[in-house]
């Protein structure tokens, strides 16, 4: 009796005795859901025109940040590092697309996904051996991003809102309407969105491939890069990181593999409630760090009702 | 001409079924089994066991439970490292509530433990099929580890959170434990993993074999002919976390000799997820022979500096293997999708028409 | 009836009705399939009876692989009975099909591609193999002696067949021609009632249909199996077959002898079009 009480009744009792603490707990959930949803946008728009199961998106947010930082400390100024690291993720992008793409064209998926595993140990090992293995600060005042706070005051008690987490949500928001834009009105979104529904048939049609995907993978790295500086400015740069990588699966899962509307409310609501989870379930009750496995059982879970995910559409088996 | 098959007939069906129909194959494996049981025990150093013989045993091992759900039923599991955790963690509770137990029976319990874990955790399989599994057996490995970390009473409530092997004698002769001898484990392991491939083995060969290759070909297909796809993955995740449960109690007990949960977190995964692809997918040879790879390189990679006369450090030369095991990885994807183990075959293919290519 | 260890024998698992030639195998009522608002199959009516080769044919998208799939449980159809060897037909899964007695191939061919011709067959009889799964580790004794028993009878449909050369070959390096033989073999490892075949003779050429043709006939003959098959090539279907059905649009618009058919103002409006 006790434990049922513990389990449905106590936490939202202390949602409602202190609800500036519980807007604060929603607050740092949906932050750290908006970069979820980033990393499993860069994901969606690599399966989308690929059908490739990308597991290295993750690293590459990290490497994308380490290069960054790296750069900055070699001694180059901030404004210049921004750029040279878009290069940097560009050659990356045309190296994959080059040396492990091509080969493997018309591959099985699993042997690509595979091949990504590859790509993500190659930048761990390459991202440390250049950039060092220990842990680095973002350079987030040297790119101009604010770092204050704001202090709100509802109910009576008190959120803070760091200056740095809302412009992540801006840069984010500006990012992903870009993204729809230039997906749905641009020649070029139309072809990725073609090469996505049948290769053959959008070769037949004159687009290139190749083209097509280093565009894509550096797209992927754009958003890499900008999903790197925030998150290192809340967290620092190291391959420690990696484990936000993983994190980016079960949002896909929930989401649908090629829903970019999908991946981004998979994203928010995974950030959302794994932050209300370990607050007011994980820690009082189970010792705490569920933040580690709830997004993983959590998508395990609403799988088993829809395997399609919940954006995904229904399959039909056919023989 | 060594290899000339020419001569050998098979009268009989028994005989055409055979394990090797090739009478070469069979010496050669007579051969590398002297090599394992007399040759290594007598020539080996105690750096030999402990840093390559013991762990390419214990490694094929978790590569071979790997390579029965994603190789031969076409399962895709990252989650290897959860369920080498559950065997070595219910090893070491049974060791401890049963401290008569014989470790054997011991070891040969814990495998039940991980296989039901493993089946639970497959069961989603049922449902949800390619990538989107993959996260069924991800979620195994993080909520597993989690486990291990926050439920003292699999670690005995030790102040360190960690578990230690006590010492076990078995017939006389010390076998876990700090004062038990390299050679002992070796030949434990060695014994240990014999039989378990040699099981392995008959099961891939038979009606199981053909039925999760079957399901990892066509699925569709394979439940139109008749075959129960609940019973092929189901089995398949057992069989496969059994032998990865004894892989990861026999990494503990008898190589490691204690374990913190991070041990099983999901770099470990990946290493015998790797050994698996280098070795071959869907093939049994090919674990031993991806793991020796994945073992040896970073001996070999720390060894050269020294060679050459340079002074690098150990971070660097980590970074580096880890470069290269990623390199090795797209590059065996690109030049031979199946492993090690299809350059043996056509290398074998090979000299069996030698040297009259026609 | 032949010997029991002929493929194709019919001593079906535990059913006892014994059927005579010309009884109804396959009775299909009224039956209806919907995917959402679309309708494959809607209303349909027809029998197999035993030891006939029965066509289904019709244009492109007329829902003849639809039936096949309701046949042999793939589908659930949302309305209809299905009776089989005299017994109406609960819901059940696929796999339970072969179980029953009913084997089919597939319009595009359904193999393990991994797998060689031979473990392709023997695949077919997973049903039939019961040893269990620590037997199976042991291997010498009972596993071997079930293992050796099944090859006999599947190097039987080798024979048959005659793809003895291709025994030991992984079936994704097989020409589409000979892929369509080993599917047939693996269905005749299940040793069927009732099989079904889907367009048979789909991209193969006259040397090769010819052969096909052969060994439908020869299994309908020498095992006395009962034959359902889809097929376009109306040269095929009118020699080969005993009785045709014919849909469009989901609906059933003929069914009859061959010669019937041939005739029937609605088949020919139906392959021919017509203005509406």
């Amino acid at each position: 009796m006790e434990t049922l009480y513990k389990i449905f009744i106590d936490p939202f009792v202390q949602m409602a005795a202190a609800p500036d603490f519980l807007l604060q707990v929603l607050w740092e959930g949906l932050v750290s859901g908006v970069l979820y949803a980033l990393i499993a946008l860069g994901f969606v728009l690599i399966f989308k025109s690929s059908r490739i199961f990308n597991f290295a998106q993750g690293i590459m947010v990290v490497f994308a940040a380490l290069t960054l930082v790296g750069l900055y400390e070699a001694g180059l100024p901030a404004w210049a590092a921004v750029p040279v690291t878009l290069g940097v993720m560009y050659l990356l992008a045309m190296t994959v697309e080059r040396v492990v793409l091509r080969p493997l064209v018309n591959q099985p998926d699993i042997v690509l996904f595979m091949a990504t595993i590859g790509i993500t140990l190659f930048l761990i090992g390459f991202g440390e051996f250049v950039f060092g293995g220990e842990n680095k600060i973002m350079i987030t005042e040297q790119l101009g991003i604010p770092t204050g706070a704001f202090e709100l005051e509802p109910f009576g008690g008190f959120v803070l809102i760091e200056q740095k987490d809302l412009t992540a949500v801006g840069m984010a928001i500006v990012l992903v309407v870009g993204l729809l834009i230039f997906l749905n009105k641009s020649s070029m979104g139309r072809a990725i969105r073609a090469l996505g529904d049948d290769h053959q048939a959008a070769l037949s049609v004159g687009i290139s491939l190749s083209t097509i995907w280093v565009l894509v993978w550096f797209i992927a790295g754009v958003i890499a890069l900008v999903t790197g500086i925030v998150w290192g400015a809340r967290a620092g740069v190291s391959f420690a990181l990696e484990v936000i990588a993983y994190k980016a699966l079960p949002v896909l899962m929930l989401g649908g593999l090629e829903s970019v509307s999908g991946a981004i409310i998979g994203g928010i609501a995974i950030g959302l409630l794994e932050k209300l989870f370990e607050i007011y379930w994980g820690q009082p009750l189970l010792g705490g760090n569920t933040e580690t496995w709830f997004a993983f059982i959590f998508a395990l879970i609403v799988l088993l009702f829809r395997p399609q995910g919940l954006f995904g559409e229904r399959i039909i088996e056919r023989v | 001409m060594l290899y000339r098959t020419a001569g050998q007939f098979k009268t009989s069906y028994q005989s055409d079924q055979a394990l090797f129909p090739v009478r070469q194959d069979a010496f050669l494996l007579i051969f590398f089994l002297l090599l394992a049981y007399v040759v290594f025990p007598l020539t080996a150093s105690e750096f030999t066991f402990k840093a390559l013989l013991v762990p390419v045993l214990i490694y094929s091992l978790a590569s071979l439970g790997l390579n029965i759900l994603t190789g031969y039923a076409g399962q895709l599991s990252l989650g290897t490292a959860g369920f080498m955790g559950v065997g070595a963690y219910a090893c070491y509770k049974i060791t401890t509530i049963f401290p008569e137990l014989n470790f054997v029976i011991a070891l040969a319990l814990s495998g039940f433990f991980s296989a039901a874990i493993g089946v639970a955790f497959g069961l989603p399989s049922l449902r949800i099929k390619g990538f989107y599994l993959a996260i069924a057996t991800l979620a195994a490995q993080f909520f597993l580890v989690w486990l291990f970390e926050k439920w003292s009473w699999l670690y005995n409530d030790n102040a360190s959170g960690a578990i230690e092997v006590r010492t076990m004698d078995m017939f006389g002769l010390t076998v876990t434990g700090p004062t038990a001898s390299p050679v002992v484990q070796y030949y434990f392991v060695l014994v240990a993993v014999t039989v378990v491939f040699w099981l392995s083995i008959n099961l891939t060969r038979g009606r199981y074999g053909r039925m999760w290759k079957a399901v990892r070909d066509m699925d569709i297909a394979a439940e139109l002919v008749g075959i129960n796809l609940m019973r092929a993955k189901l089995t398949a995740f057992a069989v496969s976390s059994y032998i990865v449960g004894i892989a990861g109690a026999l990494m503990v007990f008898l190589w490691k000799g204690a374990a913190e949960p991070n041990l099983f977190d999901i770099p470990l995964s990946f290493q015998i997820l790797f050994i698996a692809i280098i070795g071959g997918l869907g093939s049994i040879l090919g674990n031993f022979l991806g793991a020796i790879l994945i073992v040896a390189l970073p001996v070999i990679i720390n060894l050269i500096p020294g060679m050459l006369g340079l002074s690098v450090n150990v971070a660097t030369l980590e970074h580096i293997n880890v470069m290269i095991i990623g390199a090795l990885i797209v590059t065996f994807l690109i030049v031979e999708p199946h492993g090690l183990a299809r350059f043996w075959a056509v290398i074998r293919e090979k000299l069996v028409i030698w040297p009259f290519p026609h | 009836m032949n010997a029991p260890t002929k493929p194709g024998d019919i001593k079906n698992s535990g059913d006892s009705t014994v059927l005579d030639a010309g009884d109804v195998l396959l009775n299909i009522e009224n039956v209806s399939l919907r995917f959402g608002g679309v309708k494959a199959v809607s209303d349909i009516s027809f029998n197999v009876l035993k030891g006939e080769i029965r066509a289904i044919i019709g244009p492109n998208g007329a829902g003849k692989t639809s039936m096949l799939n309701v046949i042999n449980g793939f589908y659930r159809p949302q309305e209809g009975k299905i009776t089989f060897r005299g017994k109406v037909r609960r819901s059940m899964k696929p796999h339970q099909a072969v179980g029953q007695g009913i084997a089919r191939t597939f319009q595009n061919v359904a193999l393990f591609k991994g797998m060689s011709t031979l473990d392709n067959i023997m695949a077919g009889r997973a049903t039939r193999m019961t040893s269990n799964i620590f037997l199976q580790m042991i291997w010498h004794g009972p596993a071997m002696r079930e293992e050796i028993d099944h090859r006999q009878k599947v190097e039987e449909i080798i024979d048959f067949l005659e793809i003895q050369h291709i025994r030991r070959t992984p079936v994704g390096r097989l020409p589409y021609g000979l892929q369509k033989r080993v599917e047939l073999a693996r269905a005749l490892a299940m040793e069927p009632d009732l099989l079904l075949l889907d367009e048979p003779m789909a991209g193969m050429n006259l040397e090769e249909k010819e052969d096909m043709s052969r060994f439908i006939l020869d299994v309908n003959q020498q095992y006395g199996t009962t034959i359902a098959l889809i097929e376009h090539d109306m040269g095929v279907v009118m020699d080969l077959s005993d009785r045709v059905v014919v849909l469009d649009y989901g609906r059933k618009i003929a069914d009859g002898l061959p010669e019937e058919v041939q005739k029937n103002q609605e088949v020919i409006d139906a392959y021919l079009g017509v203005p509406h």
